[in-house]
């Protein structure tokens, strides 16, 4: 038998890659699945993930990042965007781009056990889902099981302890808030009407890490005729990287204050009434908060008389609030258990060098 | 009998079916996990349905949201269904409600982190028979509104209690066609305060022991502004004496303590017959907005304004502002009961000074003019000058509030 030994490895190994060229290729993502009435009940329906456990994409699901994110309690945020097959973006260079009906974003919150190992054994919490169906933009979210094996629905919201080390080696533990469906609704209605926030053209103008190498998001999309009617990424509206230190701070803080504030706090918000616009195209001083006196804030005013009082960071509603965690006190109200000290830090970087008026 | 009475509510439920307007009962009880059972049933329900809340104690973590319209979210009564938010974690709202044609009535909210119940861009808002409580007394660390309709139109609040607001225990903002009645509201830095509001009728209410009873305002700088008729009537507001325990910054902290009615900033005002008694500062006060400010298309001072009719005791017996107690002296110890500050001039952001015709309409008094002249000019500059009434005989009142005939009541 010695002999044959050789060519029975030689069979073993080809029957083997048969069996890899036979393997099935993955079922498509759901596109009618994603645009029913009711959402599924379970995340894996839709088979925007070909594994169980939500980390490879299925085709047609595109990763993306965000120049300036929102700070959500330091959860490590990994977005996708779903395109059905043959549609297409159509570009615009302010406000929420033309999304074809089908398309869904997706982002999954998760806390690696040490952020210096972001890949090693990371907890998943959910993954959220803002679907674009015929009625208009729905979000739904998915909350995973303790096996990381798969999510289930959640619409009332969730409480659940979480801990991480956060980037000083600290362990740091709080209860991480799954929004219910309202309160999805809360961020991203704009005058009743809801949509994605993140992903405008100028958030999306700048580089990301994709599997095939770094390229610009924008050439990125357009390139593979997900994007269309776009400019060259260089021309397009850039929203400045609020943590790129070789800008100058108020485009940063105003970046910053635009993706965690500016969706509640603008003309058509949830908090139009308070009558402070935080969204990058706002251009009235006082309405972005300089000698801006309160209306609403109650105890949020922390017996400061100002949301924003140049040169005096200490003396700015603004700042107080922002490093608050008492409900009722803290900005922003929704997402986030936990003090993003980053950036607290940018933010009274930027009044403070604002020239004082007293 | 009961075959009867069996037949007749199955041929109305049938009615009711035929017609499309089968509304559900949602019932939920206190007790484990009634964060979620809650909220899940606010948001599962369709428009007609009643989310019926047991009596008892609902312990809640978070605040809660309604965002479906025509529901009505009644419990067992202001002293039997309580909404506990003292272990509340996030969230500034008790219960936040975004859809028209909403009614909450029968129930208490407690201790919520920031505001009781809050309506935003809500047509059609009904808060009748409510208590709303901070049970830890007047504290600065209060929540700021008890019930809080915000850029709505049809809000009526009907029956409800409000104690310990660190704002406003009654307050309606930006908000048009508003009837705030048989309510009471005490312990609260302002008991009813209407703001940038376009026609409210106030009245059959009781406000006291607030640091200013009654607040008719309008505030620079917000998407609704130039606040105008309102109608403050049949009220008892009487003996407003809690220290005012806003935290600085916020409008209401410059209220003087011991405020009757106090207007500020606004048009087309009303005030009769309203009972206004044992309020230190002064019974009635017409003032302008003391700050500076940007917005050009602001008018920071009073304007149009009719007093009439009102019965007063004892008021201005402590006035609690910077040259007050000067005034009081100079006025023959106290402060008459109604006093207006007497600004007509005020200067338009980045351009010239204005003055303007003030009219006023106080058909009783007597009547302290402190004769500030210019917007922003502090009292302790007032050349007080009494009258027994001051202005024209009378000024057009606006018309009564209706609601809409769909809206719900009592």
């Amino acid at each position: 038998m010695r002999p044959f030994a050789p060519l029975r490895r030689l069979a073993l190994a080809v029957g083997a890659a048969l069996c890899l060229g036979a393997a099935p290729v993955p079922a498509p993502v759901d596109t009618g699945k994603l645009l029913e009435d009711t959402p599924a009940p379970v995340l894996a329906d839709y088979r925007l993930f070909v594994d169980g456990a939500g980390r490879s994409p299925n085709r047609g699901v595109t990763p993306y990042g965000v120049n300036t994110p929102l700070f959500s309690d330091y959860a490590d945020k990994k977005r996708y965007l779903y395109l059905p097959p043959g549609t297409h973006i159509g570009y615009r260079s302010q406000g929420l781009m033309d999304f074809p009906i089908g398309a869904a974003l997706i982002k999954t919150f998760a806390y690696p056990a040490d952020p210096r190992r972001p890949a090693d054994r990371v907890r998943l919490i959910e993954t959220r889902l803002l679907i674009h169906k015929r009625a208009g933009w729905s979000a739904v979210t998915y909350v995973w099981n303790d096996d990381q094996m798969s999510a289930v629905l959640k619409r009332a919201g969730l409480r659940l302890p979480v801990g991480f080390i956060d980037s000083h080696g600290q362990a740091r533990a709080f209860d991480y808030a799954v929004p219910n469906v309202n309160q999805c609704k809360q961020c991203h209605a704009q005058a009743g009407v809801m949509g994605p926030i993140g992903p405008k053209a100028r958030n999306l103008n700048g580089d990301f890490d994709y599997a095939g190498g770094r390229e610009n998001q924008l050439t990125h999309l357009a390139r593979l005729g997900l994007l269309k009617g776009a400019p060259v990424a260089a021309v397009a509206p850039r929203t400045p990287r609020w943590d790129d230190p070789s800008l100058p701070l108020e485009p940063r803080a105003r970046a910053y204050l635009d993706a965690n504030c500016g969706h509640c706090h603008s003309r058509a918000g949830l908090a139009s009434n308070s009558g402070l616009y935080l969204n990058l195209e706002e251009t009235d001083p006082n309405a972005i908060g300089i000698g801006k006196r309160p209306v609403a804030a109650g105890k949020g005013s922390g017996g400061l008389e100002v949301a924003i009082d140049p040169g005096h960071p200490d003396r700015s509603i603004l700042l107080y609030r922002m490093a608050s965690t008492e409900p009722g006190v803290m900005m922003p109200q929704l997402g986030h258990a936990l003090v993003h000290d980053e950036g607290v830090a940018l933010v009274r970087d930027w009044i403070g060098g604002m020239p004082k008026d007293r | 009998m009961r075959i009867h009475i069996a037949q007749a509510a199955m041929l109305a439920a049938a009615i009711a079916i035929a017609g499309g307007a089968y509304a559900r009962t949602i019932d939920i009880a206190p007790g484990l996990q009634a964060q979620e059972r809650l909220q899940t049933a606010l948001i599962d329900a369709k428009p007609g349905d009643v989310v019926r809340l047991a009596p008892g104690r609902f312990d809640l973590s978070d605040g809660l949201s309604l965002d479906v319209a025509r529901v009505t979210v009644t419990g067992a009564g202001p002293d039997q269904t309580v909404l506990a938010f003292d272990h509340q974690k996030g969230e500034a709202e008790g219960l936040l409600i975004t859809s028209n044609q909403v009614v909450v009535r029968d129930l208490a909210i407690e201790n919520a982190r920031a505001n009781g119940v809050k309506s935003k861009g809500v047509d059609r808002i009904s808060l009748i028979n409510l208590r709303v409580e901070w049970t830890g007394g007047p504290k600065a660390t209060n929540g700021s509104y008890g019930v809080y309709p915000v850029a709505s139109t049809n809000v009526l609040i009907d029956h409800v209690v409000v104690k310990g607001a660190s704002d406003a225990g009654i307050y309606v903002g930006q908000s048009r066609n508003i009837v705030v009645r048989n309510s009471r509201a005490e312990f609260n830095v302002a008991g009813i305060e209407i703001e940038n509001c376009y026609g409210a009728d106030v009245h059959d209410n009781v406000s006291t022991h607030n640091a200013g009873g009654i607040l008719v305002f309008d505030l620079p700088g917000l998407p609704q502004m130039g606040g105008h008729s309102t109608r403050v009537f049949h009220n008892q507001v009487v003996n407003n004496d809690t220290v005012n325990f806003a935290p600085k910054g916020n409008t209401v902290a410059g209220v003087p303590t011991g405020t009757g009615v106090m207007v500020m900033a606004n048009r087309d005002v009303h005030v009769f017959d309203n009972t206004i008694d044992g309020n230190g500062s002064s019974g009635v006060m017409l003032v302008a907005y003391l700050q500076t400010f940007t917005d050009p298309a602001y008018n920071p001072l009073p304007r149009d304004i009719s007093v009439h009719g009102n019965h007063y005791g004892r008021n201005g017996f402590a006035p609690d502002f910077p040259g007050g107690t000067e005034l009081a002296k100079a006025l023959g110890g106290s402060l008459p009961p109604v006093l207006w500050d007497g600004v007509d001039t005020y200067t338009h952001p980045g351009g010239a000074a204005e003055t303007i015709q003030v009219r006023l309409a106080i058909g009783e008094g007597p009547v302290a003019n402190l004769r500030l002249k210019l917007q922003g000019a502090s009292a302790t500059r007032a050349n007080p000058e009494a009258t027994p009434t001051l202005g024209v005989a009378n000024l057009a009142e606006p018309p009564a509030i209706r609601l809409p005939a769909d809206q719900a009541g009592l």
